[in-house]
């Protein structure tokens, strides 16, 4: 069955340097990295010391206060170092990769018929638990919670992201096994989006509830598309799962192997090689843009919008399937401030005269374009913003710290990358995500 | 380019951080970027970001006042210089746009010249950058005035409005009160004499017996015949403040605002709305059998374009913070403010400019239509909470 979702509201960036659909294999990293901060609100408590061997599906740390969420090694080789940051704060474990892998055997299961406990378990034994993230907050799941559903997007709509249709279409059999492991977690439905590139990808794909979503960015985002099926209540719980992490948790079943392997789109408009990378989870930048870009480029694993920055000779983050390649913008403009000059720079508002050109793609670079000022633009954020819920009044509760303004508000149905948009287009130059992702630190601490 | 960055950035070192004039940086910091957009780039959230800022909005506003600006300017010798014996075959345009600008010009410097001082001494103070607010507002104040306000009083209202109108709730995007519009009403409170009656409408009326300087509100109110067709209003032949008269230039700046999204035309279209509905009201009186009088009788389409309405709907409405902020909100708030308008100006004619008042008591209320607006948002989320709840228990 499907339902139809047309999103209304929002903006899709159309930017210079999109990936070119060819697949090509990428070279083995000599060595692959677990980046605990990846995992929000994980404190990881390490299994295994330095020096330690370990096989692909190797529990390398688990999470001090949800132990039975295991994180395990993408790659078997060494573990080679434990790199830390102030007070001792793990930000990665590098794992040095032998030729070839070896997996630890977790033996095949037929996902459709075994029961519950058997399935949960090999999920959370292999460290595919990690792939389930929970909303509200968007942190790691708690295997103890019972998730009223589980949604899963396979709609791109953020700027230069990886096509998920393109990237799932060679998977449709693990994929179609991961969906029979992941109903036996909720009692509830699985709610399966697609969009125009996946639907042809996933319309015969069991035990889901098929959504067929169109719109302009952030109709991609799982949460607007909760939004719009069954929003979050207060003290509900559901889940959420990346669309090309299912095949992962399928093949587990299928093979009985820990096989991270994805599709990562190197794409931007620095970006030489602009195509779609075979990897596995952790594997290094170098393999697939070299180590030698400049300091005027900025690495981005991720979109632009919601990626994060790494340097060169780093980790692509483990949620990510996108590496966006732009130039720095550290140059200053003479009287940027004028209306109607720098039409080349994209503007949401109409301040610039970029809107007459809709087609045109942009070339953005990372400058600021002002200074943060007091919030004093009202109704651009709600442009971009499709929830039923005042966008920036949410962030005001959030900065004021109101717990019940917040709960009121809405602060359950949304995540940080939800208010990526409102990043980008508020005149002021507040930092929209970080406040969310504050003000939901806040929740889990005070409400949990 | 590369040239004048490098004098400035040398120029700026000794206001660096742990430097010795550090506290003072937000001052030069201020200058600097009115010349460069800074080379700040994203360090986390959204790695691009939109090409407008606040500077650009601001400036957006200043660039749709500049057509009302320069007809009051022109307008302001015309209805002076036009009631001469020497200029009865005409006024020469350069003769009465020079001879308003003498008068506004000095006025526009003395608003900016304190407005600014004190934002700048606010942001070294409180240790953040200069907000770019005052420079719509620093230009708006002399426009909603009387032409012969002296400079002292402009000043002081500035001074007023700054302080406690705006920095007193903690600056920029915290006030209650449209500034400007607290300078206007600071001064018609302070200063009655200068700010309203029949002669201070047109440039030396007060002195000179032979100029009459009545608007057409005060004449509706005394019941003299009104010698104005509403072309001359539409267009601003009319005596008022400086730039409120022309409702084409504001319009020429109203249809700027709209088209780069600056100004909210739900405020804009509503506040004209609300005004229409009162006046038709007040028009339709005679049919119910109530006489009415002159300002009631007034067709509602002159009421459109007489008086401040306009130059208030279209420029002082629509100042962000200080109107509503959601979608409905500012639908209510814009009607409200037309309704009221229209209704002051005809009930009490003693407070001929109704909009000033209508807005400033709109700004009071908008955070309620605001939390209204919200709760019904909140109301329905806990509706659903209770449904699901329901039929769990159920």
């Amino acid at each position: 069955m499907s339902k139809d979702i047309r999103i209304k509201r929002g903006l899709t960036l159309r930017l210079k340097g999109e990936a070119e659909k060819q697949i090509v294999e990428a070279p083995r990293s000599k060595t692959y990295a677990i980046k605990p901060p990846d995992f929000h609100s994980v404190v990881p408590k390490m299994v295994l010391k330095e020096g330690a061997k370990v096989l692909a599906g190797d529990e390398i740390f688990f999470s001090k206060y949800t132990e039975e969420v295991r994180f395990t090694s993408p790659v078997s080789g060494t573990l080679k170092e434990i790199k830390r940051a102030e007070k001792r704060r793990i930000v990665e474990v590098i794992i040095e990769a032998d030729a070839t892998d070896s997996y630890k055997d977790f033996g095949k299961l037929n996902a459709a018929t075994a029961p519950a406990e058997a399935v949960k378990e090999k999920i959370l034994a292999s460290g595919c638990g990690a792939f389930i993230m929970q909303r509200p907050y968007d942190i790691v799941a708690d295997p103890k919670d019972t998730p009223k559903a589980i949604f899963i997007s396979a709609v791109t709509t953020a700027p230069l992201a990886a096509d998920l249709g393109f990237v799932l279409k060679d998977k449709v059999k693990s994929f179609q096994e991961g969906i029979y492991a992941l109903q036996k977690l909720t009692p509830g439905k699985i709610h399966l989006s697609v969009d125009d590139s996946s639907y042809p990808v996933l319309k015969d794909i069991e035990g889901v509830e098929l959504h067929k979503v169109s719109g302009p960015h952030p109709a991609g985002n799982v949460g607007v598309q909760i939004h719009e099926i069954d929003p979050v209540n207060m003290g509900e719980r559901v889940w959420v799962v990346g669309a090309d992490h299912v095949p992962v948790i399928g093949n587990l079943f299928l093979t009985g192997y820990f096989q991270p392997k994805k599709l990562v789109a190197v794409a931007g408009s620095e970006a030489k090689d602009k195509k779609y990378y075979e990897v596995i989870i952790g594997a290094n930048s170098a393999d697939l843009i070299g180590n030698q870009i400049p300091d005027d480029v900025r690495i981005i694993s991720g979109d632009v919008l919601t990626g994060d920055q790494i340097s060169n000779n780093h980790y692509l983050g483990f949620y990510h399937n996108t590496l966006t390649l732009i130039p720095e913008g550290n140059n200053y403009r003479m009287f940027g401030w004028l209306p109607f000059t720098y039409n080349n720079i994209h503007s949401n508002s109409k301040t610039s005269l970029s809107w007459l050109f809709p087609k045109r793609k942009y070339e953005p670079t990372t400058n600021l374009h002002g200074e943060e000022r007091a919030l004093v633009v009202t109704g651009e954020m709600e442009e971009v913003f499709p929830m039923d819920i005042y966008p920036m009044q949410l962030l005001k509760a959030c900065m004021a710290g109101d717990l019940e303004k917040m709960e009121n508000l809405g602060i359950y149905e949304v995540v940080p990358e939800d208010f990526a948009l409102i990043d980008y287009v508020n005149t002021s130059k507040i930092e929209a995500q970080e406040i969310i992702r504050l003000g939901l630190d806040l929740m889990i601490t005070e409400v949990g | 380019m590369e040239w004048i960055r490098q004098r400035l950035d040398k120029f700026k070192e000794p206001f660096g951080k742990g430097k010795k004039l550090e506290k003072y940086a937000p001052a030069i910091n201020a200058l600097d970027t009115f010349l460069f957009t800074p080379n700040h780039t994203t360090k986390t959230g959204a790695h691009i970001r939109d090409g407008v800022d606040l500077k650009r909005t601001m400036i957006t506003v200043v660039l749709a006042l500049i057509p009302a600006l320069i007809f009051g300017m022109w307008n302001g010798g015309y209805q002076y210089l036009h009631q001469l014996p020497e200029y009865a075959d005409g006024v020469p345009f350069m003769d009465a746009f020079l001879e308003g600008a003498i008068k506004i010009v000095p006025m526009i410097v003395v608003s900016y010249a304190i407005g600014l001082g004190i934002e700048f001494a606010f942001a070294i103070f409180r240790g953040h950058e200069v907000n770019e607010g005052y420079l719509v507002t620093g230009l708006l104040i002399p426009m909603v005035m009387p032409i012969d306000i002296p400079l002292w009083m402009v000043g002081v209202s500035v001074v007023f409005s700054v302080i406690i109108g705006k920095e007193a709730f903690g600056g920029t995007g915290m006030n209650i009160l449209n500034p400007a519009l607290t300078a206007r009403a600071f001064a018609f409170f302070a200063y009655p004499t200068y700010m309203s009656g029949n002669t201070v409408w047109v440039h030396n009326a007060a002195s000179v017996d032979a100029i009459s300087g009545e608007t057409i509100l005060g004449k509706l109110a005394s019941g003299t015949e009104v010698p104005y067709s509403t072309m001359d209003m539409f267009s601003g032949l009319i005596p008022g403040s400086i730039s409120e008269t022309s409702t084409i230039c504001i319009l020429a700046g109203a249809l700027l605002l709209i088209l780069t999204k600056v100004g909210s035309w739900r405020i804009i279209v509503s506040g004209f709305a609300g005004a229409a509905v009162m006046a038709l009201i007040f028009n339709s009186l005679p049919s119910l059998g109530v006489e009415g009088n002159d300002l009631t009788n007034f067709p509602w389409y002159n009421h459109l374009v007489i008086g401040g309405l306009a130059f208030g709907v279209v420029f002082m409405a629509t100042d962000p913070v200080s109107a509503a902020q959601t979608m409905k909100g500012k639908w209510i708030y814009g009607f409200l403010i037309g309704f009221f308008a229209i209704m002051i100006r005809i009930f009490n004619p003693a407070y001929p400019e109704g909009i000033m008042l209508a807005i400033l008591l709109m700004n009071v209320f908008a955070p309620v239509i605001d939390h209204y607006v919200i709760q019904s948002n909140v109301k329905k989320r806990k509706k659903r909470l209770a449904t699901v709840k329901e039929v769990k228990t159920a």
